[in-house]
């Protein structure tokens, strides 16, 4: 039985097998979105739960993302905690009045007589060769937005414990799935136990400079910590895991440690999750700094045509640049 | 996208304000359409006095949830059949005026124009109304919705709409005194709101608009919550479930996607309270609501779709919204549509009644159209005489919802002058309950920015509190 709660699971997986504890320990959990049902998903994250949890509780629902979310918050105010897909992250937009207007701020409009446990689910960002609309990172356009609560877990292990926990939440989540990390494979523990939602985590340690990322650039910010070590340079990598809030602690710690750093994501770097980080660490540890902080991540374009993302995504030759442009200071 | 309550601060830029052109003669474009128009408008017809028999406009053989929704079923199916007769021995005179008025070709176009529903006539044309209580206070039958209320019954709707409308009045007021920093009136929709909130059971749950004044009273929220959020103290701030009354939604037609989540997760209970949503002419518009229909329908949510039509969305009228009478945008999602006079407070009633009624016993949604109008301006900012015609105005005070009432409990003897003076004492003690309560509403603390923003708490918030919090008391030693 011990053995049974720990196991090796791409990340779909361990969604897979949050959802269907999650739907088995409270009878209130709903699953919700387009094509959840007899298919499982787009991206098969929901495969099977209709078919063990019935239609009642895995709902198929009409094409129409704001009356998914609408219907959501309905059903939330009923008592239900509905867990949305979203299908691909560029089609959240025809939903983002009603989680902009409705879902983030009815807690506070009630003066917290009403909860919103509702948890939208995206696959976002990019590198899997997709058409438009199907590669985008939204997630700093729903961090201003206060009343939401945003992550993006990186690993098996995190996808698994953060859509507990999300689904556990009493606020409204954005939850940010990496589809181009769906199939990495990592241990998960179903009998642990989870750190705070909302903390950050240092996943490499290191002197020289921090690097800061989160969902699928947690990947690449290892390699490049990596490479960095073969060329006698020693990278902190931290996990920010929650977008909103920041755990700016953990951050700061790392950076009047080493005294650098960069930050990367592949949202756009212009308003992204990167300025905002610099910004709160400028601040706090301005006497530490040797550098200033740098940011690398897409750029202030449309997100390109598949044959181009190579050149948008910050990968690992653009990350280890900009960590040589910090170290010479 | 969403209201705009201020716009009428905004139409001062422009020539907008341009008297539009009668709305009872709709545009018909084309030869064809001008001709069965033509054949369908008669004059002398005013045709929102008239009593036609409904038209649902939908078959009702919708999926039904749980076993409450089968034995009535039986009962229904039955009930169905009787006013299918009656509707088919209606409409049939109908045709043959028809087929008199006009002849040959004109009227076979006319035919065809009208069973196929909606070309070239606008949303007036012609509506289908329930009215059981004409302008004149007479009592009318309809086959369909019938309604036996006692005097007590009357004087009772009365008093709800008397009570509605001086709070209205006082809370417009205070607004031109400064006390609220906006008010929208529901002068004219007295009827709309009372006779459908007094259809409702307490576990039925509303999903109100802004301007539910009315229903609000209905429900038994104390009417001084509402101005709380016009006076720019909250944004709603009563608990939604102590009355079973959720918040005021500000952006046009969202709350209908809400109501229609609501009714799911009744209808996922087991249940057998039904939902109501509100919502008005111009929203009817949004996306939203197109979804709440598409919803609702395809998982046979028990909600009632209450669309106070008043004719305008600030300046817009309803054919700037739609080319159909509303009512009839229900046949295209599956469920039952109907058109009620929204100043005939008993027709409210009774349809709503039956269409709660019908979705508490599992067989879905149903639109309700009610064909009101808003005497006063959209809100305290909005300016109508800049786009609305007086006349139009005087047409419809003849209608008032409440002198409507009155004349009938004269007709009827159901209330004596001892009764309206009663009406009147009480409505002034609320008056002035109004006037103390808002001018002794407190302001929140300034820490109340912070509170509530997130149910579990959240690290930004708590930093950005502190920090406020520090910088506020930073004053204090120079206070002393």
């Amino acid at each position: 039985m011990a053995d049974s709660s720990t196991a090796k699971l791409p990340i779909a997986k361990a969604l897979n097998t949050a959802l269907r504890n999650a739907l088995e320990s409270d009878p209130k959990v709903l699953v919700m979105g387009e094509d959840v049902g007899k298919l499982g998903g787009v991206f098969r994250i929901t495969d099977g739960l209709q078919k063990d949890f019935g239609e009642e509780r895995v709902i198929d629902t009409p094409l129409a993302e704001s009356g998914i979310i609408g219907t959501a918050i309905g059903l939330a105010l009923r008592g239900y905690r509905p867990v949305a897909e979203i299908q691909f992250d560029g089609f959240v937009f025809p939903a983002y009045d009603q989680i902009v207007t409705q879902l983030a701020k009815m807690h506070a409009r009630s003066l917290g007589k009403v909860k919103l446990p509702v948890v939208i689910r995206i696959p976002y960002a990019g590198g899997i060769g997709a058409v438009e609309h199907h590669s985008e990172s939204p997630e700093a356009l729903f961090a201003h937005v206060a009343g939401l609560k945003i992550v993006s877990p990186s690993n098996a292990d995190d996808a698994y414990w953060m859509l507990r926990q999300a689904i556990e939440c009493d606020d409204p989540v954005i939850f940010f799935e990496p589809k181009s990390r769906y199939w990495d494979k990592g241990e998960v523990n179903t009998s642990g136990i989870p750190g705070p939602l909302h903390a950050a985590r240092v996943v490499r340690p290191g002197s020289d400079l921090t690097l800061v990322a989160y969902g699928p650039t947690v990947r690449t910010a290892l390699q490049v910590a990596a490479v960095a070590q073969e060329e006698g340079r020693s990278v902190e990598v931290i996990d920010l895991r929650s977008i909103s809030p920041i755990d700016f602690d953990t951050v700061q710690r790392s950076v009047e440690k080493t005294g650098r750093l960069v930050t990367v994501h592949e949202a756009p770097v212009f308003f992204g999750a990167g300025a905002e980080v610099a910004a709160r660490i400028s601040e706090r540890c301005f006497y530490h700094l040797e550098a200033p902080v740098l940011r690398v991540g897409g750029f202030h374009s449309p997100y390109p045509p598949a044959r181009l993302e190579e050149d948008y995504l910050p990968g690992l030759d653009r990350v280890l640049d900009s960590v040589d442009r910090s170290l010479a200071y | 996208m969403g209201t705009v309550l201020l716009a009428g601060r905004r139409t001062g830029q422009s020539s907008t304000a341009r008297i539009r052109p009668r709305r009872t003669r709709p545009r018909a474009p084309y030869g064809a359409e001008r001709a069965a128009l033509a054949a369908r408008t008669t004059p002398g017809a005013g045709p929102t006095e008239e009593q036609v028999t409904v038209e649902s406009t939908a078959e009702r053989g919708t999926p039904r949830r749980g076993t409450a929704a089968k034995k009535t079923a039986a009962k229904k199916t039955a009930a169905k059949k009787t006013a299918a007769k009656k509707t088919a021995a209606n409409r049939t005179p109908d045709k043959k005026i028809a087929d008199k008025k006009t002849a040959g070709k004109k009227a076979a176009t006319a035919r065809r124009t009208t069973a196929r529903g909606t070309a070239g006539g606008g949303p007036q044309d012609r509506p289908a109304m329930v009215q059981l209580l004409t302008p004149e206070g007479e009592r009318v039958e309809h086959p369909d919705y019938a309604l036996d209320l006692d005097a007590d019954g009357l004087r009772g709707l009365y008093r709800d709409m008397v009570l509605t409308r001086r709070f209205d009045a006082e809370a417009t007021s205070l607004q031109r005194q400064g006390e609220l920093g906006l008010w929208p009136s529901l002068l004219g929709q007295e009827a709309a709101q009372i006779g459908s909130g007094r259809a409702l059971h307490p576990d039925d749950y509303v999903f109100p608009t802004y301007r539910e004044h009315g229903v609000a009273w209905c429900r038994g929220v104390d009417p001084t919550n509402l101005l709380g959020m016009f006076r720019g103290v909250n944004h709603g701030g009563w608990d939604p479930n102590d009355n079973n009354f959720h918040l005021y939604t500000i952006v046009i037609g969202s709350q209908t996607l809400h109501a229609t989540g609501y009714a799911m997760g009744v209808a996922k209970d087991g249940a057998d309270s039904a939902v109501i949503a509100y919502f008005g002419d111009g929203a009817s518009s949004q996306g939203d609501v197109a979804e709440a229909f598409t919803f609702s329908a395809v998982y046979n949510a028990p909600i009632v779709f209450f669309c106070q039509n008043n004719q305008w969305a600030i300046s817009e009228p309803t054919e700037r919204q739609t080319r159909v009478p509303l009512y009839q945008r229900a046949a295209g999602y599956g469920f039952p549509g109907v058109r009620v006079d929204g100043n005939d407070v008993l027709a409210v009633l009774a349809v709503t009644r039956a269409a709660v009624e019908r979705a508490r016993s599992g067989e879905g949604p149903m639109l309700v159209e009610a064909f009101t109008y808003r005497m006063g301006a959209h809100t305290t900012s909005d300016d109508p005489t800049r786009y609305r015609p007086d006349d139009e105005l005087a047409q419809w005070e003849a209608k008032d919802p409440i002198l409507r009432l009155r004349r009938h409990l004269d007709l009827t003897g159901a209330a004596d002058d001892a009764f309206y003076a009663a009406v009147e004492e009480e409505s002034d003690v609320l008056g002035r309950r109004v006037r103390e309560t808002i001018r002794t509403m407190p302001d929140p603390d300034s820490m109340a920015i912070f509170e509530n923003v997130y149910a579990d708490g959240h690290a930004l918030v708590d930093e950005e509190r502190a920090q406020y919090a520090a910088y506020l008391a930073s004053f204090e030693p120079e206070e002393n």
